[in-house]
């Protein structure tokens, strides 16, 4: 075991456990340096609620308000196309919502909204993060035949309905997220808000 | 003993100067049949220290803020004196950075110069293309431009494919929560002082690994295995000043190529800057046709091909992370192709075109024939991957001369 008064195991003990505490050590200076990578205060603090007068918002038409730094799209969806909605659930990856965190649950039904025609939704594609383009109308498109009115992404192709709920055959996972949103007035919506008249 | 050398013997007591000098350059057996392929690693050499000089000078007017970044750039490409030629070494640079790194690499697999003993410097080597592939990520964010923002935005959001912690990994690396001046501030550390690091401490180790065992030649013979009765390689010739002088031609040569491109087609037809980056970040529209940059194209392509968002990420990374096995899937005895069957090569040739289309189809939409196109260029790209082993091990090979040919 000795080797020239050399007390092997006891060293192997020491640089063992030198080791270790360095290990410890180590973790624990790296703390700090991956904690300063999360959002600081000042970006935590400007998610200030975003106002949108709708009231100019015609049937079929859209309108983009910046909240957070994200495009949030506010749609008026047609009779027609309200009508088409429920008839899409075989063509949906999730018709039913079933993954919560995508929607308040005032928005958890197949309008995914407050109000039938007017749809608040994130424009921020569930893949990687582009901005959905708006096909409203039900006609063919060259991304697909029997396009039945929807948004379409331009970076890799996912396509979702007019509720943001995402079609079968896209490499998005989960439907479009629909941010917390109340009407101060008839006119009036303010996103990030989820009472009624706050 | 003249005063020169009187000086030479007193750094020679130390650091070892001259024993380094000889150990890498003027006793550095290299062998004597280099061919073409053999200037790209020198290139490669010359490309970084042009990205790390002009770098430096871009440093000095580029202003990191989500607010300004664009206009510093528009500054240095307009008011600052000479600033548009520093800005369009640096850009272009970026581009032939990644030519010269893909030449250098077809290199290595025509003559097997990751096989045993080399595996460490195929993986060195691939270590470094995988931080250049990080640098000029990053480094293409800095301008702010549309492409800045939304390739940002797609790349940091594969990390979001991850189960579970994915959405908040991606948090952290944005460090808010959407691409925002603080994303591109920590950008801009990480591409000016972190990776360039880490970058050239790879290159050190890659060049270490070399020496030791010594370079690969086109014929894959061993020089070491004939030497003079002085220890020296008969097939080798002191890399100083024999390369360095052959390689100096070959340097002007090229430089001669680079300032061309650099002064009558800088931008490459929006292959090298793209069109949309012209366009200051918007973070509430997407260009309508996103592209990477074509040196990503082909992982790009093999991204796209899946409708999976996990399994599109997974396939992407195992792309960049079955060459880094290359080494052990190459079954074959002989090292250079000239020695391998013809399966071999035809293999290697339809690999080496196939990836070339990968890489054009990843600037195309990904839609009608394109898509199709993108589906069989992915099975080919890994088939080959996958064959080498059965393939190698099994196919009769020419014998190699003891000697090197010319």
């Amino acid at each position: 075991m000795s080797n020239d008064g050399v007390n092997n195991g006891r060293r192997r003990f020491l640089i063992a456990t030198t080791a270790v505490g360095g290990g410890i050590g180590a973790v624990g200076v790296a703390v700090p340096f991956v904690k300063s990578w999360n959002p600081s205060e000042k970006a935590k603090a400007a998610g200030a609620p975003a106002k949108a007068d709708i009231s100019k918002v015609e049937p079929g038409s859209m309108i983009v308000v910046e909240w957070r730094g994200k495009p949030v799209y506010v749609v008026r969806r047609t009779d027609e196309v309200i009508g088409l909605l429920e008839g899409l659930a075989d063509e949906l990856k999730d018709p039913n919502n079933t993954v919560t965190s995508q929607q308040p649950a005032y928005a958890n039904n197949i309008f995914r909204s407050r109000k039938e025609d007017l749809v608040v939704v994130e424009g921020v594609c569930t893949h990687l993060g582009c901005a959905p383009k708006y096909f409203p109308e039900v006609k063919p498109q060259a991304f697909q035949d029997n396009w039945k009115g929807g948004f379409y992404c331009p970076c890799h192709g996912s396509r979702f309905d007019l509720s943001g709920r995402v079609l079968k055959g896209s490499p998005a996972g989960k439907n479009l997220r629909i941010p917390p949103y109340s009407y101060v007035d008839e006119n009036t919506l303010i996103i990030g808000v989820d009472e009624e008249n706050s | 003993m003249s005063k020169m050398s009187d000086f030479m013997g007193w750094v020679d007591h130390r650091i070892p100067l001259t024993a380094t000098f000889e150990k890498h350059m003027s006793k550095y057996y290299a062998p004597k049949n280099f061919n073409f392929w053999y200037f790209f690693g020198v290139f490669a050499f010359l490309m970084l220290a042009n990205q790390i000089l002009t770098g430096v000078w871009l440093t000095m007017s580029f202003t990191p803020t989500a607010e300004e970044a664009f206009a510093s750039v528009e500054y240095i490409m307009r008011d600052v004196e000479m600033g548009w030629l520093i800005r369009y070494m640096h850009s272009t640079g970026a581009s032939f950075f990644f030519i010269v790194i893909y030449m250098h690499m077809f290199r290595g697999l025509m003559y097997g110069s990751y096989q045993k003993p080399r595996e460490l410097i195929w993986i060195f080597g691939m270590a470094i293309y995988l931080m250049l592939m990080a640098e000029a990520f990053m480094g293409y964010v800095l301008p702010w431009g549309q492409m800045s923002y939304w390739g940002a935005q797609v790349i940091i959001s594969l990390f979001s494919a991850i189960p579970i912690v994915g959405d908040d990994l991606v948090t952290w690396i944005k460090g808010d929560f959407l691409i925002s001046g603080i994303t591109l501030n920590r950008f801009f550390a990480l591409h000016v002082i972190a990776l360039p690091l880490v970058i050239v401490a790879l290159v050190f180790l890659h060049i270490v690994a070399l020496h030791e065992v010594g370079s690969n030649n086109p014929d894959g013979v061993d020089i070491k295995k004939y030497k003079d009765e002085e220890g020296r390689p008969l097939d080798g010739v002191p890399f100083h000043p024999y390369y360095t002088v052959h390689d100096l031609v070959g340097i002007v040569v090229f430089l001669f190529v680079f300032c061309f491109v650099i002064f009558f087609w800088p931008e490459g037809n929006g292959y090298f800057l793209e069109h949309a980056n012209f366009e200051e970040a918007n973070g509430l529209k997407t260009p309508a046709h996103i592209a990477p940059v074509w040196y990503f194209g082909a992982y790009y392509t093999i991204l796209r091909v899946v409708p999976d968002k996990l399994f599109g990420v997974i396939l992407m990374g195992a792309a960049i992370a079955i060459l880094f096995v290359l080494p052990w899937l190459d079954r074959s005895p002989v090292k250079s192709w000239r020695y391998k069957g013809w399966i071999s090569r035809i293999n290697l040739v339809l690999f080496a075109l196939f990836f070339i289309l990968l890489t054009w189809l990843g600037t195309q939409p990904a839609t009608g024939v394109y898509a199709k196109l993108g589906m069989v260029g992915t099975v080919v790209y890994f088939g080959w991957f996958l064959t080498l082993p059965f393939i190698s091990a099994r196919e009769k090979t020419k014998p190699v001369p003891e000697r090197v040919t010319h």
